[in-house]
């Protein structure tokens, strides 16, 4: 047996191992970068995310989408189902058009039906002058992405009782319904990690209290709970109050999930190695939770509170829908919905309910992207 | 057992009493009261209201003592049995509460086993078949009827219920038995309006359940054991039946506590749009007129509903699963 032998000469590991540039650049990147990378691998969370990117982009310009203004009648076009587009007239391709749009009083029972007059065509025009608005409250504008010729009408999605395009009235409510969300998660998150921070760093007393106040509040059915405060706010108060109102109380209730993750999250991570080790080498408490704690579960609250925008944007909805929340002039989806909320509608009036697609595809996208979020918020998890 | 139990309840009381607290703060905030909006409402109409009689009826219900007074007095009437009295009805609460409590009960438990149900065949295949199609078909089934909301849903059943069945719209039973003695024909009107209901409130409930049951059993089925009952042969139904399910049983129990929120303000709003004979329209018309000791009480009600469910889901589980009750202290 030959004695054990040890190279004296020093020992560089990268000489035998020697990293590959993917390697490298996997191992030199950010936090954030893995993040992304992890998430791009998520497509239908990037898909939606995309689509949430879209939407919210689209309210910047909702004036210049909508065909028609927010409150424009069309008193000969009263309960108008939506108007078909079509491309191809008898046998020959014009691109978008509608045709003639008539109406006529059935007087067993009192409706006005609507029909197609297939021999006048009216084709879609892109980028032209219609109802005049403020663009952004600064300047003068007409400009629409599309409206209809002269003569004609175009009704995507029909419209309501007073005869106003619920195509435009949707974009309109798109501003209120997808904003309330964020609103009210920006509240609830400073909320919730302000509560949760305390509860989770002083611990003691303060954590019980924190703790027996999100138990009380989470065991509270919510619905009831944001009816009864919205019954408080008074009717006087303007509507931009009541919107403000609105938000808050949907964020007063919301933030106990949020604060139990902070918690828990401070709880575990102040155990952790590396903050032992910065505690050791003199680092002080605001730079260990700011440097180290933080960004170790911040993605983390990101994605929590990315998932419970939904819940947020089905109680504005739900609420106004009672008659409880946002009332008109404001228009929010909830406010639309409010029209449909009777059997009739459902059987003669079916397009009414049409603003419901918008918030199923909205909520859709929210749970999706936060998915993902949630996933690649943890990139080194495999 | 016995002091888990013990300590459970004792945990309760001050839970229900920070919440009748909160209650009556929220039902005190509007400013005015059931009366000035009574009288104006009144003057609004042309008449005359005796100043005599309206402070004699402030005099009586203790409007103008002070906050706390007003509290003490409603929250020990409570312990009595007494929680006030409606003014919009001029009868007792618990009169006008009356079968509404139990009809939210009802739907709410109906509730509770349609999503078992629904979300437990679906959950275990979910889980067995993890990103096959028929894994991602059924959690985008899931995913619309979470997104729908619950209002519009009711809406169209009760819809197609009429048009279908020719079930009579809104309402728990057939007009005709409104005031009938219970009967096999009554029960069953009442089976046919229940389903609506029930149907629509689970939806919500169901998607979240089936996301948590597949994470529950996944975590579970790639334990040792599972690998360990495999290489042995066991079929594969029967292995996982035997283990990782009573395992994922526990949290079936579990998330009662978490369900029962959500379910019971589901139930308020369907059964507005339903027009229901439960909670759910009272307690709007009495936020809106000012009723407050009609909305406190139904919110109390509603309070002490979920709190008791939670705590009799976790009494279950504390039966059921040995490691919660060594744990002690962990409340959830």
């Amino acid at each position: 047996m030959s004695e054990h032998y040890v190279n004296p000469a020093p020992f560089d590991p990268h000489r035998i191992e020697r990293m590959s540039p993917e390697q490298e650049k996997y191992y030199m990147a950010s936090q954030w970068r893995l993040m992304w990378w992890r998430f791009k691998q998520h497509r239908l969370a990037l898909f939606c995310g995309v689509l949430l990117l879209f939407m919210y982009a689209s309210i910047l310009i909702c004036e210049f989408l909508a065909p028609y203004a927010l409150s424009t009648r069309h008193t000969d076009y009263i309960y108008s189902p939506p108007q078909p587009v079509h491309f191809m007239h008898e046998g020959r391709f014009v691109g978008p058009f509608v045709y003639g749009w008539d109406h006529t009083l059935n007087m067993d029972k009192l409706l006005r039906e609507y029909s197609e007059d297939t021999s006048r065509v009216y084709p879609l025009q892109f980028f032209c002058a219609g109802d005049p608005y403020r663009f952004w409250g600064l300047w003068e504008a007409d400009l629409h992405l599309f409206c209809a010729p002269e003569g004609a009408k175009v009704f995507l999605f029909g419209t309501d009782r007073l005869g106003r395009d619920m195509f435009s009235r949707i974009i309109y409510g798109a501003r209120i319904s997808i904003t309330i969300g964020l609103v009210g998660i920006s509240l609830s998150f400073v909320l919730g990690i302000l509560l949760g921070g305390l509860a989770g760093y002083y611990g003691g007393w303060v954590d019980a209290s924190v703790q027996r106040l999100t138990e009380v509040i989470r065991s509270f059915p919510e619905l009831p709970l944001w009816m009864a405060l919205s019954a408080i706010l008074p009717v006087t108060w303007s509507p931009i109050w009541i919107f403000f109102g609105i938000t808050l109380i949907l964020a007063l209730l919301d933030w106990t999930g949020l604060a139990r993750a902070v918690r828990s999250k401070l709880l575990a991570l102040r155990e952790e190695d590396y903050c032992t080790a910065a505690q050791l080498m003199g680092a002080r408490p605001g730079r260990i939770i700011g440097r180290h704690l933080l960004p170790g579960f911040f993605s983390h609250l990101i994605a929590s509170a990315t998932l419970s925008i939904p819940a947020m944007i089905l109680g504005e909805t739900a609420l106004s829908f009672l008659g409880l929340g946002l009332r008109p002039p404001i228009t929010s989806w909830g406010v639309l919905l409010n029209e449909a909320q009777n059997i009739n509608v459902v059987a003669v009036y079916p397009w009414l309910m049409l603003p419901v697609v918008p918030v199923i595809i909205i909520i859709l996208a929210f749970n999706f992207f936060g998915d993902g979020l949630r996933d690649a918020a943890d990139p080194y998890k495999h | 057992m016995g002091p888990y139990i013990l300590r459970r309840l004792l945990i309760m009381i001050p839970t229900l009493v920070v919440i009748s607290f909160i209650i009556f703060v929220i039902i005190q905030l509007p400013p005015g009261d059931y009366l000035e909006t009574y009288i104006a409402e009144l003057e609004s109409q042309g008449e005359w209201v005796d100043p005599q009689q309206i402070r004699m009826l402030r005099e009586q219900y203790g409007l103008d003592e002070p906050f706390l007074q007003q509290y003490w007095t409603w929250a020990t009437g409570m312990l009595h049995g007494d929680f006030g009295y409606s003014f919009e009805y001029g009868l007792p609460v618990t009169e006008v509460v009356g079968d509404r409590v139990f009809l939210t009960t009802l739907i709410s438990i109906c509730t509770i086993l349609f999503t078992w149900m629904v979300a437990f065949p679906i959950g275990m295949y979910s889980a067995t078949h993890q990103y096959s199609w028929g894994d991602y078909g059924l959690t985008l089934i899931g995913f619309l009827g979470l997104a729908t909301p619950n209002f519009l849903l009711a809406l169209v059943m009760l819809y197609f219920a009429n048009v279908t069945f020719g079930t009579s719209i809104g309402g728990l039973m057939d007009p005709q038995y409104l005031e009938a003695d219970w009967s096999w024909a009554k029960f069953k009107s009442v089976l046919e309006h229940l389903w609506i209901p029930v149907v629509v409130i689970g939806t919500s409930g169901t998607a979240a359940m089936i996301r948590r049951l597949r994470a529950n059993l996944l975590d579970e089925l790639h334990k040792p054991y599972v690998v360990t009952a495999r290489a042995k042969g066991v079929p594969p139904f029967k292995l996982l039946c035997k283990y990782p399910l009573r395992v994922a049983l526990n949290f079936f129990i579990a998330d009662i506590g978490n369900m029962l929120p959500s379910i019971i303000s589901g139930a308020e709003i369907v059964a507005v749009v339903l027009s229901l004979p439960t909670t759910g329209p009272i307690l709007i018309a009495a936020l809106q007129s000012q009723d407050m000791y009609l909305a406190g009480s139904f919110l109390m009600f509603l309070a002490i509903l979920t709190v008791v469910g939670v705590l009799v889901s976790d009494i279950a589980l504390a039966l059921l699963d040995p490691r919660i009750r060594l744990q002690g202290g962990a409340s959830r």
